[in-house]
């Protein structure tokens, strides 16, 4: 019942006026960011760490949170009028929503959609209450040996689970690892890489970084390889569903969440692989199996369910232990540090009017999305037509202004175009954007657990593993690195029918 | 995503270079590396060292890191495997790399960086803006400028006046 009247409190801080108007404003933003090509939450957040500058931390995280979901419904509008997804946790969505709206059930996809985020956002939200004070609760006595094995969990996860190439992985990995290390050493105020110069001895900061990887990179490769003519959309009415696409989709609705919040929690990618889960588990369950690929709702209404409740399940392990599984809860914590303020399990004693405030105004944004989503549908398609042109330089402004304002240095900029140039060579041969980011943002606070882990068993390596929970936390790592070999023993099972589902070719990890 | 190469172009000749342009990423990585481990060792531990693991560990491992990783890297390469350029909505990668579309747009970014303290920011801003409209194909003479003075005036006076956050207004504001 605690949590019960955390909850409580938290709507009254979440029902402010400022706090509603900045929760509005998130999931417009969101739903605008998703539906927009070429934009990601991950990115937008990215865009709008600044405001930390000028907000207090309770109101940027109901927004930055806003984004996070509203990011969900709009990624699913592209996904079935475009064909090609929003972003990559709407991948899914556009195996059968691109053919329900090639049939004119364009509304009803969209509808299946929308509902679907909704009913997983509320359930996968509820999960979060439920849980998370329980996680926080578990975890609360960890200390620097297990916050450093969770970073290292974080570290391997996403090379060796994400991506194809697990050299690519590591290598975006150690390249964040590099960026992270300029700067003075915070233990002894030794300058590492800094070459003697004073704009570098403050280290490069994060909100630069972010800015430069996902926008300024994006930008100049989608530059080097813009589409003259985009794609054009599927026009669309109203969005809403018949009795019989109603009694199709409920249960879809409600199974996703099971599948996408626990994936969520964990570092495995967020929303990519329990969305496709879920496609296979409803086409399994179906009676119209022979529709799927060619318009089955369910193939819609579960996924979707799914993307939105592991967006939930990701918050729980980013509140509680510190860990971001996705690029936009890694954004998410660079704020948090841009704030001074450590998530973790003591973030819900320390901070728990912030925690059950952002945690209320997710409820709160999930009722106006839909509000937003079902009757709006058509208007926000409009945004699919926005000139590349401008959508480009638009970003590319956002970015200049984000990174000049951290420091009022121009410096920044010149810092933001290394690295932008680094993205764009990334992207240009399959490194991974992710690992970098988690590298600079995770990179330094491992080394400091790691050293004083270290310093209290007197430099005994055994300071590191000398924790059950530490120890869990690395086999789990072991289980991750040795996974290669054990998929070969359990892959067999899957029909290769599969593969013959017209589906996108790979999921994109759109920043 | 291993593509079938080509086996009758000499080692080390260009069209062999081109088919593995990825070996240059293997090449700064080794740079990185061992730019990370020259700074590592000139780092003094005998002073201010707190605990047993000083400042230099971790530089080490991740200089280390970086250059096995090159290698690693290199051999996945020369055995004919290939990183995925990434996809997206706007991209299309049967084309070919448009290198003039690039340049400008780095020459728009770059060039507020170096106006934006002469000028100020809602030159320099608009200056961005429509650079790199020109550069990605936008050709109106009309809504390009006007779209870009517009954003780059209100986004100067959301952040410096309402948010509280400097940017510079150059001569143009300098009265205010």
């Amino acid at each position: 019942m605690d949590s019960f009247n955390n909850l409580l409190e938290g709507f009254a801080t979440a029902l402010t006026p400022t706090h509603l108007a900045l929760a509005a404003l998130g999931v417009l933003l969101g739903t605008a960011i998703g539906v927009l090509p070429g934009i990601g939450p991950a990115m937008a957040v990215a865009l709008l760490l600044p405001v930390t500058y000028g907000l207090e931390p309770t109101g940027a995280f109901i927004m930055f949170a806003g984004i996070y979901y509203g990011g969900m419904f709009g990624g699913s509008t592209t996904s079935i009028l475009l064909n090609t997804p929003g972003e990559s946790a709407a991948v899914v969505a556009a195996i059968d929503g691109n053919p329900m709206a090639r049939k004119g059930r364009g509304s009803q996809a969209l509808a299946a959609a929308a509902i679907g985020h909704f009913v997983g956002g509320v359930i996968g939200t509820t999960l979060l209450v439920l849980l998370a004070p329980t996680v926080a609760g578990f975890a609360v006595d960890i200390g620097a040996p297990d916050f450093f094995a969770i970073m290292v969990l974080a570290f391997i996860a996403v090379t060796s689970v994400l991506g194809a190439s697990r050299v690519r992985g590591f290598a975006s990995l150690l390249i964040g690892l590099a960026i992270g290390l300029v700067g003075l050493d915070e233990m002894t105020g030794q300058q590492r890489l800094t070459f003697g110069s004073l704009h570098l001895a403050d280290g490069i900061d994060v909100v630069v970084v972010a800015v430069a990887l996902f926008a300024v990179g994006e930008s100049l490769w989608v530059a080097a390889h813009l589409r003259r003519k985009p794609a054009e959309a599927i026009p669309v009415g109203r969005a809403f569903l018949g009795r019989e696409d109603l009694r199709r989709s409920w249960k879809p609705w409600l199974r996703g969440p099971l599948i996408g919040f626990p994936f969520g929690a964990i570092p495995a990618g967020g929303a990519e692989i329990p969305t496709f889960l879920s496609y296979v588990a409803e086409k399994r369950l179906s009676r119209h199996r022979d529709e799927f690929g060619k318009g089955a709702i369910e193939g819609v209404a579960g996924p979707e369910a799914t993307a939105s409740a592991s967006a939930a399940g990701t918050l729980v392990s980013m509140l509680t232990l510190g860990l971001p599984t996705t690029a936009v809860a890694a954004v998410m914590l660079a704020a948090f540090q841009q704030y001074g303020i450590q998530p973790g399990p003591l973030l819900f004693e320390r901070e728990s009017a912030l925690v059950w405030g952002l945690i209320a105004s997710l409820f709160i944004g999930l009722c106006l999305l839909l509000v937003l989503n079902l009757p709006l549908a058509p208007v926000w398609a409009k945004l699919l037509r926005i000139p590349r042109p401008y959508l480009y330089a638009g970003i590319l402004f956002f970015a200049s202004v984000g990174a000049y304002a951290v420091n009022a240095d121009v410096f920044d900029l010149l810092v933001m175009f290394v690295i932008g140039v680094l993205g764009f060579v990334m992207r240009r041969y399959g490194l991974p954007v992710l690992p970098a980011i988690i590298g600079v943002i995770l990179g330094p606070a491992a080394e400091q657990q790691m050293r004083r882990a270290l310093q209290l068993s007197d430099g005994s390596l055994t300071g590191l593993f000398n924790t059950p929970f530490a120890l869990v936390v690395y086999g789990i790592v072991v289980v991750l690195v040795s996974w290669p070999l054990i998929r070969r023993l359990i892959a067999r099972p899957t029909p290769p029918a599969e593969a013959a589902s017209p589906e996108p070719e790979r999921p994109k990890v759109d920043a | 995503m291993h593509k079938a190469v080509n086996a009758v172009d000499k080692p080390l000749s260009r069209a062999w270079l081109r088919e593995r342009s990825e070996l240059g990423v293997s090449a700064v990585l080794v740079g990185l590396g061992v730019l990370v481990l020259v700074d590592a060792i000139r780092i003094h531990t005998d002073f201010a060292q707190r605990g047993p693991v000083g400042p230099r560990a971790v530089p080490v491992v991740v200089g280390v890191g970086l250059i096995v990783v090159a290698a690693l890297l290199a051999r996945d390469v020369l055995r004919g495997g290939r990183g995925e350029a990434e996809g997206g909505e706007d991209v299309d990668l049967a084309a070919p790399a448009d290198w003039r579309t690039v340049l400008l747009l780095c020459g728009a970014f770059l060039a507020n960086a170096a106006l934006i303290g002469v000028v100020g920011f809602p030159i320099s801003g608009a200056v961005l803006f429509w650079g790199a409209a020109y550069a990605l194909g936008s050709r109106n003479p009309v809504r390009d400028p006007l779209l870009a003075a517009g954003l780059s005036v209100v986004t100067f006076v959301l952040f410096n006046n309402l948010l509280g956050v400097p940017l510079p207004g150059g001569p143009l504001v300098g009265t205010f």
